[in-house]
């Protein structure tokens, strides 16, 4: 058990150290001069010889990585070319936003998608199954950004059910809070919902064919029991794997639904710093969200020791 | 006796029908994802001769609905829509396929010598796995705001997150293979590495890489999408549908088609890319089939 989560400990170090390399490498890859990228094209001498000194050109790169690499541990990210702030700082600022939007959606994605998937297991060939199904591979098919329009156009301009765009702090009140979050989890978690929902699916069709939930049913256990004790338990590891993996598209997700639906976190961060080519900003975001994905699956690995003891060794 | 004949004609095609319908009834999501496929790349090489000019701007007529004059309505700039999503088609369809061809060689070619030699593998599965970690759409924003926009580097910046998928699935193959009495036996009887790869290694490794290439393709639409939308994709003065969805996303409430015609056809490629890799999937890897 406790080799087991040593060794997820080591490796997650390592594909951390990884990443951190690519995205030093990628910032030297580019055309033209690190310093200009970092500053920006308003700099002023006196800047443009700061981080010449900060970054150590002359030094060999693999000394220049590892200076690099220390103040990133200790959360500094470099000073943003627009507005001449911390990236740490603005990313903190960001956070909120960002937070409760992945929160709501993977709460409400999760509980949506397994329940799909245990009914369409359940009742497989059913036109309930086949609606899930189809409705499943539409969902991969539809973009984030089209399908948050699509909502917008109808909840929010037609109807006026709820806000179009925008953000409330949860401080100014839960309700306006979430009523603000309803369009944008439904946008950004629909694709994640259809695979979770596949994958669980698939899962349990492969429990119910075993035979303890038929010694199940003989013994009379009731339905309900049977699916949510014997079965969704056992077909456990598959839909947490996937819960984790699926996370990536969430993270992409994010910064599009962030964009759609005006809300002002680290996704818009991001975009906002395209235009200005705010390099600190995305290598910042880049490293922040990666380590989040990194970390959730290590999260997902160690929940496989609860899920299946087996595991274990 | 007519009639005879007649009834017997029939019940011979109905109890035998030929060829083409039997392959349309067995697989109805390969004919479906087809048909709406070839209908968009017929529209896409024929945009020139079906629309007029996508960058014609014409201030009296903007953000005029759907007409007989203007099919798909025009943007604020007095575009035609229609015009500009059949030439958005084209850079769509370019980006897709470049990036599903691309990415299954490169990934084939790494996946095929981390399968055999021993210390690559070790090392480039280390490196794959960093990679995987880095959400795609942020890659390809560094490396466009560092490369530039153009068509090329978003190609390049969707091929390489796609590359580790490919190498995995490769690898997963190979290692099976590696293991077969075949392979055992036309290394004892002395086949030289590089005729065992190609003939007994390569070869099962073909059928899902067709299969991972058609949903790759479908990714690579939606990326390119993304990131056009997002502004750091093909530069603005191109039509694509991120681009056009990107331009008129304020108008949503007046002029709904800007955004929804864009979108509908972005949805409606992928779908078809989508059902055509399932089509495939069930032909190609019963076993798979069975359990999706």
């Amino acid at each position: 058990m406790i080799a087991f989560i040593v060794r997820r400990l080591v490796s997650t170090v390592v594909v951390m150290a990884i990443v951190a390399i690519i995205v030093f490498l990628l910032l030297r890859l580019a055309p033209g001069d690190p310093v200009a990228i970092v500053v920006g094209d308003n700099a002023s001498p006196d800047q443009i010889t700061a981080v010449r000194q900060r970054l150590g050109l002359d030094d060999p790169l693999i000394v220049q990585f590892f200076r690099w690499a220390g103040r990133v541990l200790v959360g500094d990210l470099g000073i943003s070319i627009f507005s001449n702030e911390p990236v740490s700082k603005l990313i903190a600022q960001r956070l909120e936003p960002t937070l409760s939007l992945a929160v709501t959606t993977i709460i409400l994605a999760v509980v949506l998608a397994v329940t799909a998937g245990v009914l369409a297991a359940w009742k497989v060939g059913t036109w309930l199954d086949r609606t899930v199904m189809a409705l499943s591979v539409a969902s991969f098919s539809v973009p984030v950004f089209v399908v948050g329009y699509i909502l917008i156009y109808v909840f929010a301009i037609q109807l006026r059910w709820l806000p179009v765009q925008g953000y409330q702090p949860i401080a100014d009140g839960v309700v306006e809070w979430f009523r603000h979050l309803v369009l944008p989890s439904i946008a950004l978690g629909l694709a994640y919902v259809a695979l979770i929902a596949r994958i669980t699916r698939t899962a349990m069709l492969d429990v119910l064919a075993e035979d303890y939930i038929r010694t199940a049913h003989a013994k009379g256990v009731a339905t309900g029991p049977v699916l949510m004790k014997h079965a969704l338990k056992n077909a456990g590891v598959p839909i947490v794997t996937v819960i984790g993996i699926g996370v990536a598209l969430l993270i992409g997700g994010v910064v599009i639904t962030e964009t759609v639906f005006n809300i002002p976190g680290i996704g818009r961060l991001v975009v906002d710093a395209i235009q200005y080519r705010d390099y600190p900003i995305i290598q910042g975001v880049m490293l922040l969200f990666s380590g989040v994905y990194v970390i959730v699956n290590l999260i997902v690995d160690l929940t496989y020791t609860l899920l299946d003891p087996r595991i274990r060794t | 006796m007519a009639d005879t004949t007649a009834t017997s004609v029939q019940t011979a095609t109905s109890s035998a029908p030929s060829g083409f319908w039997r392959f349309v009834r067995r697989n109805p999501t390969l004919v479906v994802g087809l048909v709406i496929l070839i209908g968009m790349v017929f529209v896409a090489l024929a945009a020139p001769f079906m629309a007029g000019d996508p960058l014609t701007m014409k201030p009296i007529d903007r953000l005029k609905p759907p007409s007989e004059q203007f099919w798909f309505g025009t943007d604020q700039l007095g575009r035609d829509v229609f015009a500009r999503t059949l030439w958005g088609a084209r850079i769509s369809l370019v980006v897709g396929i470049s990036v599903a061809l691309l990415s299954v060689a490169i990934g084939l070619a790494i996946g095929l010598l981390a399968g055999v030699v021993r210390w690559i593998e070790a090392a480039v599965m280390r490196l794959l796995d960093g990679l995987m970690a880095i959400p795609s759409i942020l890659l390809a924003i560094a490396m466009v705001s560092l490369f530039g926009a153009s068509v090329g580097i978003v190609i390049i910046a969707i091929v390489i997150p796609e590359i580790p998928r490919v190498v995995r699935l490769v690898r997963s193959v190979v290692l099976a293979t590696r293991e077969q009495p075949y392979v055992e036996a036309a290394i004892a009887g002395g086949a030289p590495m590089w005729k065992i790869l190609v003939r007994h290694i390569l070869p099962p490794t073909i059928p899902p890489l067709i299969v991972q290439a058609t949903y790759i393709c479908a990714s690579a639409i939606l990326v390119e999408a993304a990131l056009s939308f997002l502004g750091a994709g093909t530069p603005p003065e191109i039509p694509t549908w991120g681009n056009m969805i990107a331009a008129d996303r304020i108008y949503l409430g007046r002029a709904p088609w800007c955004i929804f015609c864009p979108g509908i056809a972005l949805a409606l490629v992928v779908l078809a890319v989508n059902l055509v890799g399932d089509g495939l999937r069930d032909r190609l890897d019963p076993r798979i089939a069975r359990r999706m």
